[in-house]
């Protein structure tokens, strides 16, 4: 439909209203506050017009008409509280009811269900249906939904939600008549990454939230504001809470930022908060054995073994922060590291290129607001596997996609979309030659060691193609994804891809890896980089220099170091060398007991105020809404005592609020400027030699919170570890029939299953990072050896 | 969709014979709608495999012609002429929808069960016969009146019908 439209007057209950012609009747009325009930309709679905629920009487049209389906014209009068119109509506009413079960006291969408309330406001208050009711066998869609199929009222908002928005078709309506039934027909788990939405859409308690079950009454749970601390999102959420605790998580509208969507992650993670291994109480470890000691004995016992550990020479200490932390948590572990002396922080842990970009880079975010994702022309994106990595803006560039635009994708191994793309999977090895040759098609003229890349590349049809498209389109986008950021040649992939982008008129942004990865930028919590992302001069390790040089002291912050860092087998056994390692965490783990010699609990999200920064730069802020456990403490208050008892200055806040307004006068004039990329030399670290591993970091393994998130860690999506191989390399190697596979990667070897994927390219061995399974393994990317375990 | 469940190598998919078939009903629609071929599709497999459809079936159907396979159950389960369970070499379809059941369509179930020893939706033991209660086929004029294979039979008695069932295979 054209945009100018032409505006139209209708009257609704005598009210007048401008509407533009052909909008749909519900949506004028819904904009004008005028009730209309309805089950099917939902705003960011296809209109189906199969409930019934919304008839309304119209002047001189003889039977009431669906306000969903109906186009406003000029002069339309609708009644919608008529005698007719009430007729229709508690007719339809009646009908629906009668195969819905009288189970209120016993479901969980009592109190907030849209079947309870239209039918209190529409419906007759007696059945005369005496015949017996149906009974929907419940299929099992996996560990996030519940299924009570008899109380579904076939609105088909589920269906639509999966074939529109997911992407995914996976929930259809078989049978018919009287049979007709919502459901996968072969039972299988939901594959969906945004699957939990179906919850939310669903208007009865047919399709519930399976981790919420039986747990609380919606009129017992008080709700609050939140920010989900994943992805580069930073989705808006609302924190249910009783007693005291999180009892679940659902979206909260924000068009700009999530829409009316969140993903499974940030809905179902806040069960990482009552796990197990939650860290209770501070301790401390004398002589190889743990105690637990109160907060005052374990903060003397850190900042002596920091000071004593370090000595004089302060460049012997330094500082690993999670790029989930909250801005304020980042910007007062800077301050305190820099304020010992040194500059050795780092929140970019994942990261194994560190090679110079020259003065001016380019800030490391979208580029754009996160919207704007929707309407690019074309777009390609270097090294993500969207989906998983960041849901909600694959979900952004699908939009896009079904607009027409076109998206590429260069990986280490193709990627399930629910889109149209042209998708380029090459080994890691090869992935640089391969945009090289975009580069080249694209006619980018570079000097030194970008010119030796390009002018060895060979483009071919596909790299033209893409070339072109970019370089058609009125708005394109180039994006470097989380697997981008962790492959060892990263400067290369960001100078052509910068390059690429000046060339063809397109804009160049990140996909940054974590809730808060933007934010440690501007924190400061990066090596070289002060708040406001001013640089510095002075010297400073990154995170991967830190731990491959080994430091006698570290303060390592909301990591999981087998988990968290790049080289997992590396860093354990870094920390484990080092004299004093003092470890804010909220979790006690195995590794943490062998590597650090204090543990502080410290309080997760939803327990402690903060500020996250998106990938769009959108500051957002939200409050500890639950007390933390036990004994723990937000993190930014263990810093500020941390500071203080170390003595340095300006570490008296009062609130986080403080500590968050003493970071923006710093960043006063900041603006995430394009920068230009000026590459030394940067030779070629990742050689085609032999089979090299591509290790994604899967989408339930991404941080310390959702690893233990129980009913995600049973999903599809969660796994332990594996190696998958196409059957090609399968036979080459000999593993064709192998079930286990020792793997070895340098120094470092442990035994996976093997799954054959031909979405795996030749030359290339698929190992997820971040998951127990390879935690003993190095980097991501390299080398490795595989023989049948 | 590049979706994984749908890469899958349509040209290893049924016999040549049934996909020149189902080709030629491909052929009918613009290609982007291909998916209207499915009923077509899914009547040629069910009659290439016995009567009746599998899910494998249902799942070659939908990657041959670019679908989710549960668009695919959505259709086959929908309508009656699809069968998902094995049926006998001859389907037997009584009507029992008004007209025959006012000329006396009870009586016609009553003596098919008792002659074949089965109930409505089973099979008998030796897969000779299915017996089927569906609606109104369109025959009204001819009522009671019941479907075998392709060819209807009208104005039915219980003596009609042992005559019509010993002459069958």
């Amino acid at each position: 439909m054209s945009e100018d439209r032409a505006t139209v007057t209708i009257e609704v209950d005598g009210r007048e209203i401008q509407a533009k012609a052909g909008d749909m009747l519900i949506n004028v009325t819904d904009a004008a506050g005028i009730p209309i009930p309805r089950f099917c309709y939902h705003k960011k679905l296809s209109v189906a017009a199969n409930c019934r629920m919304c008839l309304v009487e119209v002047e001189n049209v003889p039977k009431p008409l669906p306000a969903c389906a109906t186009p406003v014209n000029d002069g339309m009068k609708v009644y919608t509280r008529s005698p007719k119109a009430i007729a229709a509506q508690k007719g339809t009413m009646e009908f629906l009811l009668i195969n819905h079960p009288l189970d209120c006291p016993i479901c969980d969408q009592g109190g907030e269900c849209e079947l309870q309330d239209v039918a209190m406001g529409y419906g007759g208050d007696v059945s005369r249906f005496v015949e017996a009711k149906r009974v929907v066998p419940n299929p099992d869609l996996g560990p996030l939904v519940s299924t009570d199929m008899t109380r579904c009222i076939h609105c088909t908002r589920c269906v639509r939600f999966g074939a529109e928005i997911a992407g995914i078709r996976e929930l259809g309506a078989t049978g018919r008549g009287e049979h007709m039934r919502i459901g996968t027909y072969v039972e299988h788990a939901l594959n969906s990454e945004l699957s939990g939405n179906i919850i939310d859409v669903c208007p009865v308690g047919a399709l519930t939230s399976k981790p919420f079950r039986f747990r609380a009454r919606a009129w017992e749970l008080t709700q609050f504001d939140g920010i989900a601390p994943h992805d580069a999102v930073g989705a808006n959420i609302h924190l249910h809470v009783q007693n005291g605790k999180v009892m679940r998580v659902v979206p909260k509208e924000n068009e700009a930022i999530n829409e009316t969507w969140i993903s499974d992650r940030d809905r179902f993670s806040y069960e990482g908060l009552y796990s197990s291994d939650r860290l209770m109480q501070p301790m401390l470890k004398d002589n190889g054995a743990w105690r637990e000691v109160e907060w005052e004995e374990a903060l003397e016992a850190a900042v002596n073994g920091l000071r004593a550990a370090m000595g004089s020479d302060s460049a012997q200490f330094g500082t690993l922060i999670a790029p989930t932390s909250t801005v304020e948590e980042l910007y007062l572990a800077q301050k305190l590291t820099r304020g010992l002396g040194s500059g050795n922080i780092d929140h970019r842990l994942r990261q194994t290129d560190f090679r110079s970009l020259g003065d001016h880079p380019p800030f490391p975010w979208l580029n754009g607001a996160i919207a704007d994702l929707e309407d690019v022309d074309a777009a390609l994106v270097i090294g993500s596997h969207t989906r998983k990595e960041q849901p909600l803006l694959a979900h952004r560039l699908r939009k896009a996609a079904l607009k027409g635009a076109y998206v590429a994708l260069l990986n280490p191994f193709e990627v399930p979309l629910s889109h149209d793309a042209e998708q380029i999977a090459v080994s890691p090895a090869s992935m640089v030659a391969e945009l090289a040759a975009i580069a080249k098609a694209a006619g980018v003229k570079a000097t030194g060691d970008l010119k030796k890349r390009i002018d060895g590349a060979k483009p071919d049809d596909r790299h033209k193609a893409i070339a072109q498209r970019l370089r058609d389109a009125g708005h394109g986008r180039i994006l470097l994804g989380n697997l981008a950021a962790a492959h060892p040649d990263y400067v290369l992939l960001q100078a052509l891809a910068s390059e690429l982008a000046q060339t063809v008129g397109a804009g160049l942004g990140y996909l940054p890896v974590a809730a808060n990865s933007v934010g440690a930028a501007i924190a400061g919590a990066e090596a070289g980089r002060l708040p406001g992302w001013k640089r510095t001069d002075a010297a400073a390790l990154d995170a991967g220099a830190m731990l491959e040089k080994g430091l006698r002291t570290y303060l390592i912050a909301g990591i999981d170091p087998e988990l968290d860092c790049a080289n997992p087998a590396g860093a354990v056994a870094t920390l484990a060398g080092a004299e004093c390692v003092v470890a804010l965490t909220a979790y006690r783990t195995p590794t943490l007991e062998q590597v650090a010699d204090v543990m502080l609990p410290m309080a997760l999200f939803a327990e402690t105020s903060g500020t996250y920064v998106n990938g769009e730069g959108t500051w957002q802020g939200a409050r500890g809404v639950v007390a933390p456990v036990g004994k723990a403490r937000p993190a930014w208050k263990i810093l500020r005592v941390l500071g203080n008892l170390l003595g340095l200055e300006g570490f008296d806040y009062e609130s986080a609020d403080a500590v968050r307004s003493e970071l923006e006068a710093e960043c006063e004039g900041f603006e995430p400027a394009a920068g230009e990329i000026e590459l030394g030399d940067a030779a070629l670290m990742l050689q085609n030699d032999g089979l090299v591993r591509a290790g994604d970091v899967p989408i339930y393994a991404a941080d310390t919170l959702v690893r233990r998130a129980g009913a995600l860690q049973h999903t599809p999506d969660a796994t332990t570890g594996f190696v998958s191989l196409n059957p090609t390399e399968a036979a080459r190697a000999g593993l064709a029939d192998a079930r286990e596979v020792r793997v070895t990667q340098g120094e470092n070897s442990v035994t996976l299953p093997l799954e054959i994927d031909p979405a795996v390219p030749d030359g290339c061995v698929r190992i997820p990072a971040g998951v127990p399974g390879s935690a003993g393994l190095g980097v991501p990317f390299g080398a490795v050896g595989l023989e049948k375990g | 969709m590049s979706s994984a469940l749908q890469e899958r190598d349509k040209d290893g998919l049924f016999s040549p014979e049934v996909r020149e078939e189902i080709d030629a009903w491909i052929a009918k629609y613009p290609p982007e709608w291909k998916q209207s071929a499915v009923m077509a599709a899914l009547r040629i497999v069910q009659d290439a495999n016995g009567g009746w459809l599998t899910t494998e079936l249902m799942n070659d159907v939908a990657a041959y012609l670019d679908m989710p396979p549960i668009a695919v159950y959505e259709v086959a389960t929908f309508y009656s002429m699809y069968e998902l369970k094995p049926v006998g070499r001859h389907k037997i379809c009584v009507c029992t929808n008004v007209s025959c059941m006012i000329n006396g369509s009870d009586k016609i179930v009553e003596h098919l069960e008792k002659r074949l020893g089965i109930r409505l939706g089973e099979t008998t033991e030796d897969g000779k016969f299915t017996l089927k209660e569906v609606e109104c086929l369109g025959a009204c004029g001819g009522a009671p009146m019941f479907q075998i294979g392709k060819q209807y039979y009208e104005n039915l008695t219980p003596e009609i019908v042992d005559s019509i069932l010993d002459g069958l295979e």
